[in-house]
């Protein structure tokens, strides 16, 4: 009788949120570990290609990246219509990859230079013109590793 | 008295931690924000060198039985190896091309000595010609498999060591030629 009388006495125990912080924190970590910071806008749309046969680039630092297609709509006054080359965050051309190249590689540590990659992220509508001046442009400037960014491709052909 | 026991109230008064979420979850929804997940894939490839004279590339022979010519024009068509072909069987010709398993006389006399050719139009459609190309390496990668497999028992991957992938790959080598592009078709 007496276990029962007591029952009135504890009402309503809160849960406690002491923890809450921590989880939060914890949440909060793996979003810093597991992302990366957006380094550079994109100004031109970019919708790559499907493939099947993808390697995954390592480490991010060791990778510079060179985006083409056709500039976003707020640059089409200024920059036309036409597929264009974003290098960094600025509209660019062929000539100017060495210089870029030069500018990424200085931030590399000098053993680490032979590992880096030229990523492209070229619109899968471009046309193979614009890319080609930008692989014979890598080639002249020594660059011969580069990756064509693809997003995985779920079905058979 | 009474302002001595307010005094050591205030001594026992911890920090408030409450707003430690608050804070922590503002921290979080930043990171969501300004991250992107998107991880990097695509397919890898190594450049030849650039020189200057591309007379070196025009006197080298080769037996028209070793070359797997793939045409993609500007019209986003295929030929190979002089028919029109669709990109759905390329995979299943590269891979007959290099191995020759029944030995015919059309084929490649040996894997080290098979060499694919690519050759595009500067109009050709990106997409196209990266759907070609990975035809051609997943064609490579397939026989790559089918080597380990039966050398080692296991697929050509992270399960063999950095020799064993070497030694699949000195049997069968990954020759893709790329020749300059034809000014044709651009925009």
């Amino acid at each position: 009788m007496g276990k029962f009388s007591k029952k009135g006495g504890k009402a309503d125990p809160e849960v406690s949120t002491a923890s809450l912080p921590d989880i939060i924190f914890m949440l909060l970590f793996f979003f810093m570990v597991t992302t990366v910071m957006r380094t550079s806008e994109l100004m031109v749309s970019v919708s790559v290609p499907e493939a099947t046969e993808l390697t995954k680039l390592e480490k991010k630092s060791l990778v510079n990246y060179i985006y083409i297609g056709r500039p976003m709509e707020r640059y089409e006054s200024e920059f036309g219509t036409a597929p264009r080359i974003q290098l960094g965050n600025k509209f660019g051309t062929d000539k100017d990859i060495p210089l870029f190249l030069e500018a990424h590689r200085a931030k590399v540590s000098e053993r680490e230079r032979g590992l880096i990659y030229s990523s492209i992220r070229a619109d899968g509508e471009v046309t193979m013109g614009i890319v080609s001046d930008i692989k014979t442009a890598l080639r002249k400037a020594g660059q011969l590793k580069i990756n064509y960014s693809a997003r995985a491709r779920a079905k058979d052909l | 008295m009474l302002n001595k026991k307010s005094s050591k109230d205030r001594l026992k008064s911890e920090i408030n931690a409450g707003s430690m979420a608050d804070i922590a979850f503002l921290l979080l929804i930043f990171f969501l924000v300004t991250t992107t997940i998107d991880v990097d894939k695509g397919i890898s490839i190594k450049l030849p060198p650039w020189s200057e004279d591309d007379v070196q590339a025009e006197t080298l022979k080769l037996k028209t039985r070793n070359v797997f010519s793939v045409l993609v024009n500007a019209n986003n068509q295929m030929l190979v190896r002089g028919e029109l072909a669709d990109v759905a069987n390329v995979r299943e010709r590269a891979k007959e091309f290099i191995a020759n398993p029944s030995k015919r006389d059309d084929l490649s006399e040996s894997p080290r000595s098979a060499i694919i050719s690519l050759k595009n139009d500067r109009g050709t459609n990106y997409k196209t010609y990266l759907m070609v190309y990975n035809e051609l390496k997943a064609a490579y990668s397939e026989l790559w498999d089918d080597k380990a497999q039966a050398k080692f028992g296991k697929p050509y991957g992270d399960d063999l060591t950095d020799a064993q992938k070497k030694q699949v790959r000195d049997e069968i080598p990954f020759i893709l030629s790329e020749a300059e592009p034809t000014a044709f078709g651009e925009e």
